[in-house]
């Protein structure tokens, strides 16, 4: 299918197409950077290939070539299926024509390319840095910026200009009639307040800022800020051997680590074509479920506290408790898991583990019913959610979203069951949709799909059999220990698999799986040293939390804390 | 008051002013040491309640039982807090805030019937002094939010004043059929209207009924409690009105919001609710009128905390739109009802 649409891209594109590639199955096709700007479009409004959405933007750094840089655009098409990546190459300062007039989820992904890189976007509406300080000096992610050269940086960015708090209601429009009221001319930018929500704010917990003009209560123009608990995850796996990254995974999404780990081993596993046996796959789902299960009771939780009702966020978090209780048993962790590894697992499961987790399951199960029953048909609740938030399936696929806060408004897209990995296509699941794309829906979504993921770890117990829980491939598994000690070739794969690592062939590949937030990615380019030569995460709520400043304009301060609590923004991924 | 002191021996040489003094202090202490013992009882018990509703257990270890010094113990740790100011507050107000607030739920504790001879200030226009003085809150809250001199505390005043005001208004309507019927404002009176058995108690009227709904539901705007907790707003207004506040200043807020929950609940419990009559003619005994009178005070604060913890909040257009379209007319058609019924039976 790939080769199929490398092929109508090659003939539509012609000789400016430079190189194609299925390496691994992913269509990718380099074209010159005149010809960006076309081949996207192409791609996106070709009724062969509909890519309509962007996943992410990403930057590649080779500094021994004349045109040092990749700037990769990664597309998934909702309606065929197709998965393509277009990439150019350009110079050191030399401009790539922007994408975010196709889509706005190119935004804030080719912001980061530029932090990160410094690659110009041309015509691109809002060129500044986005992860790093805006007094950060070079680019963190070329490789000639030093790991450990830290820098200290002070001064908050101002994020709305003088002009756009000075003439306020001549820029965005009054929500008020105020036509009786005699304003001077000076007086204008008095009728608005600009407040800073967060970052020390209960409802931004100091990682998000949204600089907001207000008028009354109503926002009616905002800026947001991240950045602040950006830690160059990317940075340092440069630094690390393929399994030394596990523990960092852990750290994107803290609310669904297990998610995260199996996530970036099928990646990696996908790179070197490996076959983990059946009770590894088995387990990995299962407890990539619960980490689905975990991250949506913290989700809803905390959403109903930004709401006011606190007592939901009990129900839950006792029901978590108990599923850490088990977690903890099986790998020695709560929050921080790294329980997978690249060919296989930690460890084993525990003597007892599927009573536990039934018993476990249960409490959650009572949990959601109590919550259900109080929230659901809960009058203050659904004036409190109904239409709030709310966002089109056209206005979503743009924004890039996926994961459950697309499938509120009614797409039902998910990486599960759209193109199963880890044997996900035998399980017998739902998808739930919503129909209004607020955050009654999310809200609701999230409910059916901890149900959906409670059926799915149900299942996943009845089919484990005892067996080997780590490949058979010497490439990434340690040889058995008499293996070591009575043969040379033993203690040599044993000693390279310790001192250099796991060597993942050269090449470049994309491995996804649908993670708590929606579609996880690892963007992966590998030099075949021990070391990745490039990792780029693609975190599900950053294209979620980019649409957040349109998404609320318009509606009053609490209508946007009750929006945020439901795109469940993780600002360990959003930042990395 | 002062009379009842110069009969005791030792102050019985003592010039009649100084015994004033003397009496207004030792009233004044008294009804101090309720509200601070109450406040804390009370905020004890709202921890108590919120742990059993959230299935985990609340403070626990402080005084033993239960945790029951635990509101104590905080108590002495705000004392000793360091209390910081905001450099740019408007120091007037900003100080003062606290103080209005006590004093709004300070000055209601005199009106208070807890028997028929327990009470501080027998006072003929009783209900009308309650509605004034916890009028005298939302003053403290204004000057709060202005005078710390920070946005969110600034909404949360915004809010606070709009809130507090508006439901004053269906409060008052609740309460005025009552007031027709037993053609006092007088409290004690009031409540000897309903004497007898439980038949006699206003709620069990059909249009006090109502009244008694509204009042419920307003008295809980009125003293800022989910679902209508706008000033605070944890989530979104950092913590509304008292952000900028620390120790001292912030245990006054805290203790005069739990006193005018019980105020708004012995009020509730003196025109609806039958007073200190217990409904059953034999166990009104006067020795047990201030008993009865708490106990049934403590069942209506028990429900404002069993509310806090089950229900989300309200946006803040919802929350006008509540007072204004929905209880208003209720409460005025109540009233009208009332008053026509009440002519037609004469």
């Amino acid at each position: 299918m790939s080769r199929r649409a490398l092929e109508h891209i090659a003939s539509e594109i012609g000789a400016d197409v430079v190189e194609t590639s299925d390496e691994l199955g992913d269509a990718s096709v380099t074209v010159r950077p005149s010809a960006l700007h076309r081949t996207l479009e192409f791609c996106r409004d070709d009724p062969r290939l509909r890519c309509d959405l962007l996943l992410d933007v990403i930057g590649v750094d080779y500094p021994d070539r004349a045109e040092r840089f990749d700037v990769i655009y990664s597309m998934r098409s909702l309606s065929t299926g197709e998965r393509v990546r277009v990439k150019t190459r350009v110079a050191d300062g030399e401009p790539v024509s922007t994408a975010s007039d196709l889509w706005n989820s190119a935004n804030w992904a080719e912001r980061e390319v530029y932090d990160l890189y410094g690659v110009p976007f041309s015509d691109h509406p809002d060129l500044r840095r986005i992860l790093t300080h805006h007094e950060f000096k070079g680019h963190a992610l070329r490789k000639d910026y030093p790991i450990e050269k830290g820098q200290m940086c002070y001064v908050p960015e101002k994020l709305l200009t003088d002009e756009e708090i000075r003439f306020g209601p001549q820029l965005y429009g009054r929500t008020m009639d105020r036509s009786d009221a005699v304003v001077e001319e000076e007086e204008i930018s008095s009728d608005y307040l600009t407040v800073n929500l967060g970052p020390s704010h209960p409802a931004t917990h100091g990682a998000l800022r949204i600089e907001a003009l207000l008028d009354g209560e109503t926002i009616i123009h905002s800026k947001s800020e991240i950045g602040y608990l950006h830690r160059c995850f990317e940075k340092e796996s440069e630094d690390h051997t393929w399994q030394q990254i596990i523990p960092y995974t852990d750290r994107l999404n803290y609310v669904s680590a297990l998610t995260n780990n199996v996530g970036y081993v099928l990646a990696v596993e996908k790179m070197m074509a490996i076959e983990v046996p059946e009770r590894c796959q088995t387990i990995r789902v299962l407890v990539a479920e619960l980490g689905r299960i975990m991250d949506h009771l913290v989700c809803v939780g905390t959403n109903l506290v930004d709401i006011g009702a606190l007592t939901n966020f009990w129900y839950f978090f006792n029901a978590r408790e108990h599923l850490y209780t088990v977690v903890e048993r099986m790998c020695g962790e709560r929050l921080t898991t790294s329980y997978t590894r690249i060919g296989g697992l930690y460890r084993d499961l525990y003597e007892g583990f599927e009573d536990e987790l039934r018993h476990s399951l249960g409490k959650v199960e009572e949990a959601i019913g109590e919550v259900t029953a109080l929230v659901q048909r809960n009058r203050i609740f659904m004036d409190r959610a109904v239409g709030i938030g709310a966002i089109s399936q056209e206005d979503a696929i743009n924004w890039g979203w996926t994961g459950p806060c697309l499938r509120a408004t009614g797409v039902d897209y998910d990486v599960r069951k759209a193109s199963p990995y880890g044997g996900y296509e035998t399980y017998d699941f739902d998808i739930p949709v919503g129909e209004n794309g607020d955050v009654y829906d999310r809200v609701l979504c999230r409910i059916e799909e901890m149900y959906q993921s409670i059926g799915i770890v149900n299942q996943a117990m009845d089919r484990l059999k005892p067996g080997p829980i780590f490949s058979e491939d010497r490439r990434v598994t340690m040889p058995p220990k008499d293996e070591v000690y009575n043969s040379i070739e033993g203690m040599m794969n044993h000693f390279k698999l310790v001192f250099e690592g796991i060597q993942v062939p050269a090449g470049e590949g994309y491995g996804f799986s649908e993670g708590a937030n929606g579609e996880l990615g690892f963007f992966i380019v590998s030099d075949g040293s021990g070391n990745p030569y490039r990792i780029k995460v693609r975190p599900p709520c950053f294209p979620i939390f980019s649409s957040f400043t349109e998404l609320v304009k318009g509606h009053m301060v609490s209508d946007a804390i009750a929006t945020l609590g439901g795109l469940n923004i993780i600002a360990g991924e959003l930042d990395r | 008051m002062h009379e009842t002191l110069s009969n005791l021996p030792l102050l019985s040489g003592l010039p009649a002013q100084v015994l004033v003094v003397l009496a207004m202090v030792s009233a004044g202490g008294i009804i101090l040491g309720c509200i601070a013992v109450g406040g804390m009882f009370f905020i004890w018990s709202e921890r108590k309640v919120a742990g059993y509703i959230q299935s985990r257990y609340g403070p626990m270890y402080v005084g033993g039982w239960h945790g029951v010094l635990q509101s104590l113990a905080d108590g002495v740790k705000l004392l000793l807090k360091e209390d910081i100011w905001p450099e740019k507050a408007d120091k007037p107000l900003w100080r003062m805030a606290p103080l209005l607030v006590f004093l709004g739920a300070f000055l209601s504790f005199v009106v208070l019937p807890f028997g028929p001879n327990f009470v501080g200030a027998n006072l003929d226009i009783g209900l009308f002094y309650v509605m004034a003085t916890s009028s005298l809150v939302v003053m403290g809250v204004i000057s709060a939010g202005w005078g710390s001199n920070n946005k969110w505390a600034l909404y949360g005043a915004l809010r606070g004043a709009a809130q507090v005001i508006s439901y004053e208004i269906p409060l008052g309507l609740a309460l005025l059929p009552v007031v027709m019927s037993t053609g006092s404002l007088n409290l004690g009176t009031i409540i000897q209207a309903q004497a007898g058995w439980i038949h006699n108690w206003h709620l069990l009227n059909p249009l006090f009924f109502v009244s008694f709904w509204i009042y419920v539901i307003s008295s809980l705007a009125e003293v800022n409690r989910v679902p209508f907790d706008l000033p605070e707003t944890e989530s979104e207004l950092v913590s509304g009105y008292h952000t900028e506040y620390t120790g001292m200043k912030f245990a006054f807020f805290f203790l005069g919001e739990y006193a005018d929950m019980f105020v708004v609940s012995a009020i509730g419990v003196t025109v609806f609710l039958g007073g200190w009559y217990s409904g059953i003619p034999a166990l009104d005994v006067p020795a047990l009128f201030p008993l009865i009178f708490i106990l049934k005070s403590f069942f209506l604060v028990f429900v404002q905390i069993w509310l806090r913890w089950t229900l989300p909040r309200l946006r803040v257009d919802q929350l006008m739109y509540v007072c204004w379209k929905v209880f208003i007319p209720i409460a005025l058609a109540n009233l009208l009802l009332y008053g026509v019924i009440r002519t037609v039976l004469s």
